[in-house]
């Protein structure tokens, strides 16, 4: 069955479809109850799931994530809200000291299934710590997993896939993405939750990214189409681990590859992805991996946001200056 | 040093039991324990002291990378280990051996973490709910605190049955307290009324930091800042550790929500065997401290009731067995294969550890022996 939904949508009804098919998912968060969420991703799960599932807890971020340690110790599968990207750094020593090795030194007898719901990312023009891309951070640290759907039948899915995890997940939802529609088939996945996917076909360049850049690689691929340049568009869907298969794949192809993200370039996914490609596809590629990123400043006033974050033009420049080897 | 006018204890540093206003209340609970258990304060005290000894001279001879001391905080952590149930479950920080040994744990999976065999070493499943040492200061707590929300979400406080009603034991040290995530768990502990003790054992000193430098206030008063009823008790009184605790696990498990108790103790030991306490404090300060040794005075307590020599030789002989097998078994652990490292990192496949584990094992190979 499909459905036209937007992504806050599509989330609320993945974590209500978690909640009724185990009542050991419980989610926790900063506004999440009463007000449902600052982008109302969790509206009306309290008022249908009662104040036991749905906790608006205290305002402290390590507490959170801190106590949700113990309750998954406790058989629970908490899915916690952080309300800005910028705002998970109180609970980075939970996160990266405890939560993601727990697992480990328990040495199999413990899993700690605890998901992190992490809106992410810029194009909304608020203010300091409420558009920033951490996700680097995270990737780096053994034990975590980090997906970011890019449309709203990915997050329907995904979100659901997450809960299902029986390792900790960071859930970058892409802010920018929470209000526009797309179709959602309820009854079908179609990808496993670490899956990267080609969403668009192409044969001169292949382009990747995750989450918000993603339709914006789609309207890159448009345009360039309309110019009569063939760009393949690889969803990376998780970004740890990540699914090279289909991004080798389309390299060998193509011959080329643009890597773009939000976050700063500097020791990030996309550099990861390009010394990855590099290592196993050298003898395909006709031109050195470009990484299209936000630059290596702090993110900027939001007035200067559309100078910082990579846009179609900047991918497509890159496109040309790879096709120009 | 730091007792305050409020300070609970039930057994004087010469071994005499006396009641006073304020203590009049856990006299039920004393007169209830028979013989049998007041000897097993004794022994469990006594034993684990010299199992400590013992793992200290193991790293000393460079069998351990680091050895734990716990010598000076028996009785804290013996009577407050003796209050919990078997269905409750404890939270250490990382110095709690007593403890562990009381609900079932083989001290010597203490030692394979610190001779560099693993970072955890037992299922807590398996250890009477003794949950893993926790080395970054304080994080535990909240672990306790989301533990026992979730025994508050399960409706296991307040049924008034007995085997089924249960509580959260956490301990931590007074550097922790100055935490966030310490405070943070008062906040969450309240929030939620958490069936949960925390069980601070102020050894007066993080490291080399006197425990003034922590806090200008005793830190039992910081707790009723956040609604949290507590208690400070000579921690190195094994009697009013055990009552304390066991009124205040009894408060929690009957749903009035979390209690908080200060010991007074004192680490005689250094912090580790990385340490050199005769750096920052002063002969006089151990001496007044080992003048308040809580073995010696239980010791006095139990001559005096009548405990006969033959008792006492017996915990020594079982110290000192205990303390040979740890020995054995210390020798005898060997590291675990490499690849182990990459096992247990993930619940499930993760393609970056099945790459790893085949290439490391690969890499070994092409030496010629053995992968």
């Amino acid at each position: 069955m499909t459905e036209t939904m937007t992504m806050a949508k599509a989330l609320n009804a993945g974590l209500a479809a978690a909640m009724d098919a185990n009542d050991r998912v419980l989610l926790m968060g900063e506004d999440i109850g009463r007000l449902g969420g600052v982008f109302r991703v969790t509206e009306g799960l309290q008022q249908r799931f009662g104040a036991n599932r749905v906790l608006d807890t205290p305002l402290a971020e390590s507490g959170i994530v801190g106590s949700a340690i113990g309750l998954a110790m406790r058989c629970y599968r908490p899915v916690v809200e952080i309300q800005f990207d910028g705002f998970i750094f109180p609970a980075f020593d939970q996160i990266t000291t405890q939560l993601a090795k727990l697992t480990a030194r328990h040495e199999g007898t413990l899993t700690l299934p605890v998901v992190i719901r992490v809106p992410y990312g810029g194009h909304i023009g608020a203010v300091e710590h409420h558009q920033e891309s951490p996700e680097a951070y995270f990737a780096h640290t053994a034990g975590l997993r980090l997906v970011s759907p890019a449309t709203p039948h990915d997050a329907y899915w995904m979100i659901q896939q997450a809960i299902e995890s029986p390792d900790p997940v960071l859930f970058f939802e892409p802010k920018s993405r929470y209000w526009p529609k797309g179709e959602v088939d309820t009854a079908a996945a179609g990808s496993t939750l670490h899956a990267s996917r080609i969403v668009r076909p192409g044969t001169d360049v292949t382009v990747v990214g995750h989450g918000a850049m993603v339709s914006m690689l789609m309207d890159a691929a448009q345009l360039a189409d309309e110019e009569g340049t063939s760009i393949e568009v690889v969803d990376l869907r998780s970004l740890s681990p990540i699914d090279y298969g289909p991004l080798l794949e389309s390299v060998r192809r193509t011959g080329r590859l643009v890597v773009s993200q939000e976050a700063p370039g500097n020791v990030s996914i996309g550099s990861e992805v390009a010394a990855t490609v590099a290592e196993r596809a050298f003898y395909s590629l006709e031109a050195p991996v470009i990484r299209v990123s936000g630059f290596d400043t702090p993110f900027p006033p939001a007035k200067l946001e559309g100078a910082y974050l990579p846009d179609v033009d900047r991918i497509l420049d890159a496109v040309d200056r790879s096709l120009a080897y | 040093m730091s007792y305050t006018a409020e300070t609970l204890q039930l057994l004087a540093p010469d071994g005499t039991l006396g009641y006073t206003e304020a203590t009049e209340p856990y006299r039920a609970r004393i007169d209830a324990l028979d013989d049998g258990t007041l000897s097993e304060f004794y022994r469990q005290m006594a034993v684990t002291r010299r199992f400590d000894i013992e793992a200290g001279n193991l790293q000393r001879q460079g069998q351990l990378a680091l050895w734990i001391p716990s010598l000076g905080q028996e009785a804290a952590q013996v009577g407050s280990g003796f209050a919990a149930r078997a269905q409750d479950h404890i939270f250490p920080a990382y110095r709690e051996h007593a403890v562990g040994r009381l609900r079932g744990l083989d001290l010597t999976r203490i030692i394979a973490m610190l001779r560099g065999l693993t970072h955890g070493g037992w299922n807590p499943a398996e250890t009477g709910n003794f949950h893993l040492y926790t080395l970054v200061i304080g994080s535990q707590a909240l672990h306790a605190t989301g533990y026992a929300m979730g025994l508050r979400f399960d409706g296991l406080v307040g049924t008034g049955d007995p085997e089924r009603d249960a509580a959260v034991l956490v301990y931590f040290g007074d550097g922790a307290t100055s935490q966030g995530d310490v405070n943070e768990a008062y906040v969450f502990a309240q929030s939620y009324e958490t069936p949960q003790v925390f069980f601070l054992q102020n050894n007066h000193w993080a490291i080399s930091v006197p425990v003034s430098v922590q806090s200008k206030t005793p830190l039992f008063h910081r707790p009723r800042g956040f609604g949290i009823p507590s208690v400070q008790i000579d921690g190195n009184d094994v009697l009013i550790s055990y009552a304390a605790t066991a009124e205040s696990l009894d408060a929690a498990r009957s749903g009035q929500g979390p209690r908080f108790i200060e010991a007074l103790t004192y680490r005689m030991g250094a912090h580790t065997t990385s340490d050199d306490p005769t750096k920052y404090r002063t002969d006089d300060e151990v001496a007044y401290w080992k003048a308040r040794d809580p073995i010696a005075r239980y010791e006095t307590f139990l001559r005096v009731r009548g405990a006969s020599e033959e008792f006492f030789a017996e915990v020594a002989t079982e110290g000192n067995d205990l303390a040979a097998d740890a020995r054995r078994q210390t020798l005898a652990m060997e590291p675990p294969p490499a690849e182990s490292m990459f096992r247990h990192v993930y619940g499930a496949e993760h393609p970056l550890m099945t790459e790893q584990a085949e290439w490391l094992a690969r890499y070994e190979a092409s030496f010629g022996g053995e992968a």
